[in-house]
């Protein structure tokens, strides 16, 4: 405008060439997205979107999936590793043996192999990370992982012997979680901040409530991973926003979106490919047992009869998610369906509260960590609550202040969260953690549990631990989280399914 | 205009009035309990059993908006008069005191004015914690710097009246000339604002409730409303339309019904008022 000149031009000739400017930017506006949808993805670049930040990024200090979605496979290696199917292959380890005993794991390392920062890596740093993490001042999430280990020994630079206290079946498996990842003296103290690993993708940078930025490790052991350049994990949290990030093109994928009903307009859209898988997320109302009154199973019992666990799925996942009666994955071997225990039945629920002495209901605060599902899941959970008596004040919370609060501090009466460790039944096991549950029962099918080795004793000791504490009502059992993701079309290589949780992009390329 | 009265202010009266009425109807009675979920019924277009449709959770539009209106104008009225209570004493006394006091009441209300309302309400919200008693307490610290300086500006304009003077050498003293004859002079300016203060209010309250920082769940607000219809903007754009109208319209109201009032009542005070 400042430079239309009205003296010097005919008024028609004004217009013609405003008309054809405001073509022109027109042609602009609908032009210039499409060109940097595709280049800002230039064939070696991926941004992958997620709902919550990770709180640090050590593997090995923090049961954040949040961490794990961003290093897992990509930045730190384990001894073993997860594959897309779940299964075990090899990691750090090439290969290892098992006694027949099942006592002793002799695992044959990898040669070659260094650390981001130049650093050599060996058996020493293996023992160094199994002490570190099994060790008295250990602050692994997943201790129990370790709890088998009798001893670490270093025979050569390439070999580790692992002497095991009792059989373990899960170890194997376990020695491929992120939380048994190998990490270095040297760096282990500073990985919360500045990660180093082993693996095909080093730390770049981390702008704080932003983005993660991976950039491909020149070093790694074999040339031909990783075959994407940089990958950029950003962090948002708003379900509205996530759809427009995925339609603008300024995310390629977001292997876990929070709002579901939003699947149907990009299933629609042929620019994107829309995937539902499992995870091993156990998604629960947890409940405080060590608090009254939640300490009460006569109140525990209520608080299940009293939800409808359909209407959760139906009314916060949009009906993704498969419903769950106890503590275990519908897709793992030993699963016991135990979702009709608890019928919805607010007349039931009525009269076990009365019968523990809460004629009048009950006052309690729920405390709710961002994802979609919890947000959601506590309105509706709150108002099916209100028809029996139980009176919920919503508290929603940012992630690292429910982490501190609820998962750390055990501060709360009610929460939601998803359980995204495999088999990870035994939580229950462990009297210290957050929501405060000890039985005898369990405790002996645990300890039977962790002598099997034949799998069909496994199976059926895991359906006995899945009645007891379906019986006890621990928590209320809510819902398999489904992995509802999509990523744009061209794109190969992301995991369908989350056996452990992770967007292993190690193998992920554009077509 | 004047022969037939005032449009803006019949219009803005109107509107202001069907919205402080149905949030007083929705104290004793709405259509549907407004937290009442129903999933079965979740999504549904206006119809005759819900005239504004349902939400993604089977609730009734309709009873969430008519609560919505009740708190909108709960966190609004208390959140102006929290201003007022503070503010109009503040003016006062900067007016007739002036010097220092002056100085500093002004120094104060610049700093306010310094930053955008929304920005500082946010800020404020995020400080003290989400809910609707901190987002209260956002939006009145804001309003008291509205009001110091609107009451300053009306009371010096008061004071320079002949009457005030003459109340002065009959020997009253200040407190005295202040509250009997400054204060009842202003009063017009104070309701003029406060009317737009209180769309201001609405607006800072629906923005914090959308950000998740005012009003929590389950209790509705139009905010939070909007922002949770964004997801379902294909499907049933109108979960996002009516909570929109509803701020639209009573900010609208209250805007006429101040523009209205602000020419009824004294022009002059109108017109410092205006200034501001």
């Amino acid at each position: 405008m400042i430079f239309r000149p009205p003296s010097l031009a005919p008024q028609s000739l004004a217009l013609g060439a405003r008309l054809s400017l405001a073509v022109g930017a027109l042609l602009l506006a609908l032009g210039v997205p499409a060109p940097t949808g595709a280049s800002a993805q230039a064939r070696d670049r991926l941004v992958i979107g997620m709902h919550l930040e990770p709180p640090h990024l050590d593997p090995t200090a923090g049961a954040a999936a949040a961490i794990d979605e961003v290093t897992y496979a990509n930045l730190f290696e384990s001894l073993t590793r997860i594959d897309a199917r779940g299964e075990v292959i090899p990691g750090l380890a090439e290969s290892w043996q098992v006694s027949p005993d099942g006592l002793t794991y002799t695992f044959k390392l990898r040669a070659n192999v260094r650390y981001h920062d130049g650093t050599g890596f060996d058996a020493a740093d293996v023992k160094f990370a199994l002490d570190r993490a099994r060790g008295p001042d250990s602050v692994n999430a997943q201790k129990a992982y370790f709890a088998a280990i009798a001893s670490v020994e270093t025979p050569d630079p390439l070999t580790v012997i692992v002497g095991l206290s009792r059989p373990d079946g899960q170890f194997l498996f376990n020695m491929g979680s992120n939380d048994a990842a190998i990490v270095a003296p040297e760096s282990a103290a500073t990985n919360k901040q500045k990660p180093i690993g082993t693996g095909p993708f080093k730390f770049d940078r981390w702008v704080s409530g932003d983005r993660v930025v991976l950039a491909r490790n020149p070093d790694f052991r074999d040339p031909t991973v990783p075959k994407l350049r940089e990958v950029v994990f950003r962090f948002i949290s708003d379900p509205a926003a996530q759809l427009n990030a995925m339609r603008s093109g300024d995310v390629d994928a977001f292997p876990n979106i929070g709002a579901t009903e939003t699947l149907p307009v990009l299933e629609a859209d042929k620019n994107f490919v829309v995937t539902v898988g499992t995870t091993e997320g156990e998604t629960v109302l947890a409940l405080n047992n060590a608090r009254k009154p939640f300490d009460d199973v006569r109140v525990r019992r209520a608080l299940a009869f009293a939800v409808n666990r359909q209407d959760v799925i139906d009314g916060a996942m949009f009906g993704y998610g498969t419903p769950i009666g106890s503590h275990f994955a519908p897709h793992r071997a030993g699963y016991v369906d135990l979702t009709g225990m608890y019928p919805h039945d607010p007349a039931k629920a009525r009269a076990l509260l009365a019968e523990a002495g809460y004629p009048n209901g009950i006052d309690a605060v729920i405390k709710l960590p961002p994802p979609i599902y919890a947000r959601r899941g506590g309105e509706i959970i709150a108002a099916q609550l209100a028809e029996v008596g139980v009176r919920l004040r919503i508290e929603p919370m940012e992630w690292a202040p429910w982490l501190e609060q609820v998962f750390k501090g055990r501060d709360f009466d009610m929460t939601i969260i998803s359980h995204v460790e495999p088999l990870d039944i035994d939580i229950y096991n462990r009297p210290d953690y957050y929501f405060g549950y000890h039985g005898d029962r369990f405790a002996a099918v645990m300890d039977k549990l962790s002598r099997a080795i034949e799998p069909d004793a496994r199976a059926a000791l895991y359906g006995d631990a899945q009645r007891i504490i379906a019986e006890d009502s621990v928590n209320v059992f809510l819902f398999q989280l489904p992995k509802a993701g999509v990523h744009r079309a061209g794109l190969t290589g992301l995991w369908e399914n989350s056996p452990v949780p992770a967007n292993d992009v190690t193998a992920v390329s554009w077509k | 205009m004047s022969r037939f009265g005032h449009p803006g202010l019949l219009i803005g009266g109107t509107l202001t009035l069907l919205i402080a009425a149905m949030a007083l109807l929705s104290l004793v009675w709405t259509p549907y309990p407004p937290d009442a979920i129903r999933i079965a019924a979740r999504l549904q277009p206006p119809t005759w059993a819900h005239w504004l449709g349902t939400d993604h959770f089977g609730r009734d539009m309709l009873s969430m908006i008519m609560v919505g209106a009740r708190n909108s104008i709960s966190v609004g009225a208390v959140a102006v008069g929290l201003g007022m209570a503070v503010g109009v004493p503040l003016g006062l006394a900067a007016a007739t005191l002036g010097g220092w006091t002056d100085e500093a009441v002004g120094r104060l209300t610049d700093l306010t004015f310094a930053f955008p309302a929304i920005l500082s309400a946010i800020l404020i919200t995020a400080l003290l914690g989400p809910g609707a008693v901190n987002a209260i307490v956002a939006i009145g610290i804001l309003n008291i710097a509205v009001f110091a300086r609107v009451t300053r500006a009306a009371a010096l304009h008061v004071m320079a009246r002949p009457f005030v003077r003459a109340a002065a050498a009959l020997g009253r003293g200040p407190l005295s000339v202040t509250l009997v004859h400054v204060l009842p002079n202003v009063a017009g300016a104070l309701v003029v604002q406060a009317t737009i203060s209180f769309a201001v209010a609405i607006l800072a309250e629906a923005g914090l409730s959308y950000l998740g920082l005012g009003i929590q769940p389950p209790a509705p607000s139009w905010g939070k409303m909007l922002n949770e219809a964004q997801t379902f903007m294909a499907p049933r754009p109108t979960l996002a339309i009516f909570p929109g109208a509803a701020i639209a319209l009573a900010v609208l109201g209250l805007n006429l019904l101040g523009d209205g009032l602000r020419d009824l009542l004294d022009p002059r005070i109108g017109k410092v008022s205006a200034k501001r």
